[in-house]
């Protein structure tokens, strides 16, 4: 590699960090993202094998990589302009599966590649291109290890927030046996490492190959789909560290810096999240959240009744508060409510009514999820606050309107030490004067626990589509 | 191997904390989202092998390693700045 190109390759690497680091405030996000894929852009162009030559002039099945890399470009195109911003996750989980997938086929790719004798490539005798020794294999191993299960794994979060199987699937002796297919994995990846070579080596390394793919499907399984969000983040960081072992196979330092920054900072992510839920990242994991939950629940009830309410009365209500705070949840972005919800802040405040939206971390599907969907729908940075700065007034907010959320407005998680939920931090929306809850119907949302906000005294539900009655309660607004 | 990789390796780590350390959970999720593009750089590994490719069953492995790193890198970026684009549309 010349010199020129090894110092092209450190401005990518800046590239990519500054690109991370803008993607973290707000102001610079865009370009953030931008500066990345510029850094990717330059990379691509100068890319080198692992001779140092550039691949563009030293390489073949030059027709194979450019029709691969368009195809690859339409899906990706077709996928991230046709999505609805609703389900915006599951995009990511299946891109992520897709990085995933990809890391593991490189790796295996040249593991198999070392394994068979060079005599019996094509029936042409070409020498092995380098010793598959120990520095070499384990990194080979483990990103095909670790690609595989992130493969499968988003897959499986993928089909989950489509609504496929959202219930966590559970049996005894679960835990027992994905810790064994685990030990059966890390075995026959310690054998690979010091007997890489030859027939059995490559027998060995399908089972391991397949067996990964199946713990990656028995790993996210079990995972509630309220969870998902900190699956698709775990998933996320794993690929990462597998195209950073795929880099340590192929000797390219921009695949290791990428890799290792995505590792890094996708492990932090996951963990702020947690934090967010306030629940251990291993709970999530091999808690089987939601299983226990909605049973419990189920058997001990709640106390109280719910008293419905009709829009004209709620508009009424609204029209005349000062201070309202609106809670949105999965349930308005499932009903596309969002432009709605800014119809009606809107009207009230030009009657002087005060709106904000109170947003809880982990709302939604993903953590930012209702940000992203209120900004589509023009609603000013400035009325979105964050729970933490929120809570301490909730007590002075005259009307709380409850949009489609559940599980982040439970007060059980402060109250009821028995619940799957209690210590999460929620919105405290019981606290207002009155708490108007929009709902389809007294379902149990996506945790699969009662809501004992339902129930509440200064709790009045209006059934129907989170839409359709927010259009009623604009019209009504508008003709008090 | 060349011990001034792991010395990057292990830089990066660091560095990978430090710059997300401050993020505001509104930004979780296009986050999460743009450092999913970045490792699409897995295109490059893909293409790596492919060009090394020689029998049948190397190329077909390739060039799907090739279309699901395209797929990554490119929908990755392309998805993130949609969300972007939302939050830059403020007054």
């Amino acid at each position: 590699m010349s010199s020129t190109i090894a110092l092209i390759l450190i401005g990518v690497a800046v590239l990519f960090i500054l690109g991370i680091k803008f993607l973290a405030s707000p102001k610079t996000a865009r370009q953030g993202n931008l500066v990345a894929a510029a850094g990717m852009a330059v990379g691509l162009i100068i890319l080198c094998n692992r001779e140092g030559a550039n691949i563009w002039t030293h390489g073949n099945n030059y027709v194979l990589i450019v029709i691969g890399i368009v195809v690859g470009l339409v899906i990706g195109a077709f996928g991230a302009y046709s999505v609805k911003m609703t389900a915006m996750p599951q995009m990511v989980a299946l891109f992520n599966g897709l990085g995933g997938g990809a890391a593991a086929l490189v790796a295996s790719l040249e593991f198999l590649k070392d394994a068979q004798p060079a005599a019996q490539i094509a029936g042409v005798a070409i020498p092995a291109l380098h010793d598959p020794s120990a520095a070499i294999t384990i990194p080979m191993l483990f990103a095909t290890l670790i690609g595989s299960l992130s493969f499968s794994g988003s897959i499986i979060a993928y089909l989950k927030l489509e609504g496929k199987f959202e219930k966590p699937m559970t049996f005894p002796g679960q835990n027992y046996l994905n810790g064994l297919i685990g030990l059966v994995i890390l075995g026959l990846c310690g054998w690979l490492t010091f007997n890489a070579t030859g027939h059995n080596a490559v027998v060995a390394f399908i089972v391991m190959f397949c067996l990964a793919l199946f713990f990656g499907i028995a790993m996210v399984m079990p995972i509630g789909g309220a969870d998902m969000p900190v699956v698709i983040s775990l998933l996320n960081s794993f690929t990462g560290l597998a195209v950073a072992a795929d880099g340590f196979a192929i000797n390219n330092t921009a695949m290791i810096v990428a890799g290792t920054l995505v590792g890094s900072s996708g492990t932090l992510l996951t963990l702020l999240m947690c934090k967010a839920m306030n629940r251990p990242v291993t709970n999530v994991l091999f808690g089987a959240f939601g299983s226990s939950g909605s049973s419990a629940a189920a058997a001990g009830g709640v106390a109280g009744t719910v008293k419905p309410i009709q829009a004209d009365e709620v508009a009424l209500l609204l029209a005349y508060a000062q201070r309202v705070v609106v809670v949105p949840g999965y349930g308005m972005a499932v009903a596309q409510a969002q432009h709605s919800v800014r119809e009606l802040t809107e009207e009230l405040g030009k009657r002087g009514v005060e709106v904000q939206f109170a947003i809880h971390p982990v709302a939604g599907r993903m953590p930012g999820h209702m940000n992203v969907l209120l900004a589509e729908a023009n609603v000013p940075y400035d009325q979105l606050i964050e729970m933490e700065q929120i809570n301490p007034s909730m007590d002075r907010v005259d009307v709380c309107l409850v949009i489609g959320a559940n599980d982040v407005v439970n007060p059980a998680a402060r109250e009821d030490k028995s619940s799957p939920i209690y210590g999460m931090p929620i919105i405290d929306a019981d606290r207002c004067k009155t708490t108007i809850v929009m709902k389809r119907s007294m379902a149990a949302g996506f945790a699969g626990i009662e809501n004992h906000l339902f129930y509440k005294d200064n709790t009045r539900m209006l059934f129907g589509d989170a839409k359709a009655s927010l259009n009623a309660l604009v019209a009504a607004v508008k003709a008090s | 191997m060349d011990t001034n990789i792991l010395f990057i390796f292990i830089l990066a780590i660091f560095v990978g904390f430090e710059v997300i350390s401050k993020v505001p959970s509104m930004l979780h999720t296009p986050l999460m989202s743009g450092t999913n593009a970045i490792h699409g750089i897995i295109l490059f590994g893909g293409i790596l092998v492919l060009a090394d490719a020689t029998t049948g069953l190397q190329q077909v492995l390739g060039f799907v390693a090739v279309v699901f790193g395209s797929a990554n890198v490119f929908g990755g970026f392309m998805v993130t700045d949609r969300m972007l684009q939302m939050f830059k549309k403020k007054k």
